[in-house]
């Protein structure tokens, strides 16, 4: 597939733990095209996280192979992994993790920061984006001040500051309502719908209902890869 | 990059600004006791060199030694080995500016009915030459007043203040051992010498006068001392070698006799004091910078819990694209805003203790810009150093691990 975003080969990820080496991973092939909707579901344990954080640059896998873009993330350099990380994609956390002492504007503007684009265009950027989740007229106030449902919308919006390809959310919805749910993956069609890649990790089967295509891991393996509507 | 890292710094000091003032507090008491030891070595030195230049350039004295009759040894400037004849050959030496025989001792002055203890030295006009004295009042006495040995005074200021109070003294008469003595001039004053006595307590009167009327020197013509002056610096040894080699000549002392007089460098005594105190100021100052240290370890420690306690906020960042060298320079840039601020506060503080200091007890001074430019320069140094390592420690987190980070 030569417009593969993502191709993964053999991917494996052992942890080293008190009891000795534990496989989370065991040898995962998957290929995702640009525009695609996942959802990764699977019982507790089953190494979606795990996945999620070799996809997003965070981690290094233990056997196998990734192309990021193309690009063999094996072969690139820390500084050149915080690039992919800053430009290529977006990663929306469980937790938000938006950083408490600063307005809302200023954590949507902190990827621009790292990006070295100057003060004015990031204030414009962030400004658009808050807009664009819903949250303009909080853009001074802290994280705090707001609801989780809200959080979660600024962080999607740092994820998306630098126009990446693709997001990768691990339980967007993991910490929230039904109603607040409903609306984050409104949002993420709607970003979907405008070309961005999109791969998020759920537990809900109503949840993997919204995006294009399920892929159910089990015990470190994936088990089945069909289209939503599809029989499995 | 630097820009909008300096606002965050900024932030996180103020998240804990307890915490950041008495890192701060570190280095307000290091960089303030490094001014404060620098102001006071500074102003030491400073003292030294007022001192040294009230002395006069390039003088050494030669006393009159023992000299031995049946076995008995006198000590120094108590036999009669110089005389005046000694310091008018010496005149004649090249390289010798000035040469001014000197007989001097303590002595009750009276005038009306005050009375005033001070140092009475008889010479010649060249002394005040030598020494480079000015009159700021009424005259000198010249070379005829020595040769007919007149009975005029020239006093030093502190005589002139204790003895006359408002009265001019010039025209005035004072008594020195019963004899009357006419004020001619005042000198200028000199303040201390090295040895902390007041120069300005002096009187000056011809040397010959001062031999037949205060003194009573048993074997006129001879003197105690004689002081002279070389061309320059350079000239001062040669010059001291050539009086050594004419004394012994006219004193008639074979190869085999020790010197009949004594010499002294006036100017080589007063450079090893100026020494001493640069030597004592640069002491001063090294003490003080072992508190700088104290205060960069200070900092060392809560940019290390920082980092602890950021270990998520760091993983955030590197998960949205931070470098390494991002969080280094986020971390380094805190600890040289710390160590900034409080290298100004301590500058300030030191800068105002020193001040006080001055008010208080009179001790000089001196503060200087070189000093407060070194400080700045010690402070970002500290501030580099030692946050060098937990900024280093915080690049170097996993980006996986410290979003774990709990
Ligand atoms: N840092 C780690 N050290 C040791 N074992 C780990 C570590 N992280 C995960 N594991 C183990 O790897 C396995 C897979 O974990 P992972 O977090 O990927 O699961 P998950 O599918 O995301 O589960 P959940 O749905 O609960 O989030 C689990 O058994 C977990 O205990
Ligand atoms: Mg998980």
């Amino acid at each position: 597939m030569a417009d593969a975003v993502i191709r993964v080969a053999g991917l494996g990820k052992s942890y080293q733990t008190a009891a000795g080496e534990f496989p989370a991973l065991r040898g995962v092939d998957l290929a995702i095209a640009a525009g695609e909707y996942i959802a990764i579901m699977g019982p507790s344990g089953s190494g979606k996280s795990t996945f999620m954080n070799l996809l997003g640059c965070l981690d290094t896998p233990s056997a196998g192979d990734y192309w990021l873009a193309g690009e063999n993330v094996a072969t690139l350099d820390k500084d050149a992994l915080a690039v992919l990380r800053n430009r290529t994609l977006g990663f929306v956390f469980q937790g938000f993790n938006l950083l408490p002492r600063m307005s809302l504007q200023d954590n949507v503007a902190l990827p621009l920061v790292y990006a070295g684009v100057d003060k004015a265009t990031r204030r414009a950027r962030a400004r658009v984006l808050l807009e664009r989740v819903g949250l303009g007229k909080y853009a001074e106030s802290l994280p705090n001040r707001i609801s989780g449902g809200q959080q979660q919308r600024v962080a999607i919006a740092r994820a998306l500051v630098n126009a990446p390809r693709l997001i990768l959310a691990d339980e967007p919805t993991g910490n929230l309502d039904s109603h607040t749910s409903e609306e984050i993956m409104r949002l993420f069609g709607e970003l979907n719908g405008d070309g961005i890649t999109i791969v998020l990790v759920t537990h809900e089967p109503d949840i993997a209902e919204h995006a294009k295509r399920q892929v159910r891991f089990l015990d470190g393996r994936i088990i089945s890869d069909h289209l939503t509507g599809a029989a499995p | 990059m630097i820009r909008p890292m300096l606002g965050e710094a900024w932030l996180a000091m103020g998240a804990n600004r307890l915490r950041t003032a008495l890192t701060m507090l570190g280095m307000v008491i290091g960089v303030g006791a490094v001014v404060i030891m620098l102001a006071i070595g500074q102003g030491a030195q400073y003292a030294v060199q007022q001192t040294i230049s009230t002395m006069g350039s390039n003088l050494f004295i030669v006393l009159a030694g023992s000299f031995t009759t049946s076995g008995v040894r006198s000590g120094s400037g108590g036999g009669p080995t110089l005389t005046v004849g000694d310091a008018e050959a010496i005149a004649e030496l090249d390289g010798v500016a000035n040469v001014a025989p000197t007989h001097q001792g303590s002595r009750q002055l009276v005038y009306g009915a005050q009375n005033w203890s001070s140092q009475v030295i008889g010479t010649t006009p060249a002394y005040l030459d030598a020494r480079a004295w000015s009159i700021v009042n009424g005259a000198g006495f010249g070379d005829s007043d020595v040769r007919s040995a007149t009975r005029v005074a020239v006093i030093g200021k502190t005589v002139a203040e204790n003895l006359f109070g408002d009265e001019d003294p010039v025209g005035k008469t004072l008594r020195i051992q019963q004899s009357p003595f006419l004020v001619v001039g005042v000198l200028g004053a000199k303040g201390q010498n090295l040895d902390g006595r007041d120069q300005d307590d002096t009187v000056i009167i011809p040397l010959s006068t001062a031999q037949r009327k205060v003194f009573g020197t048993p074997f006129l013509g001879s003197v105690r001392m004689i002081m002279v002056q070389a061309d320059s610096a350079e000239a001062m040894e040669r010059t001291m070698a050539a009086t050594t080699a004419l004394l012994r000549q006219r004193h008639r002392l074979r190869e085999d006799m020790p010197d009949d007089f004594f010499m002294r460098n006036l100017s080589a005594a007063a450079e090893s004091e100026a020494a001493t105190t640069r030597t004592m100021s640069i002491l001063l100052g090294a003490i003080a910078s072992i508190s700088l240290v104290v205060g960069g370890i200070g900092i060392m420690n809560i940019m290390l819990v920082s980092v602890t306690e950021r270990t998520r906020e760091i993983g955030i960042r590197m998960a949205i694209g931070a470098r390494q060298r991002d969080i280094l320079s986020q971390f380094l840039l805190e600890a040289v805003m710390i160590s900034f601020a409080g290298c100004l506060l301590g500058l300030l503080l030191g800068i105002a203790i020193a001040l006080a200091i001055n008010l208080f007890t009179g001790m000089v001074v001196v503060i200087s810009g070189t000093a407060a430019l070194l400080a700045f320069a010690v402070a970002a140094g500290v501030g580099i150093f030692f946050g060098w390592y937990p900024a280093q420690k915080a690049a170097r987190l996993d980006p996986i691990e410290a979003l774990r980070y709990q």
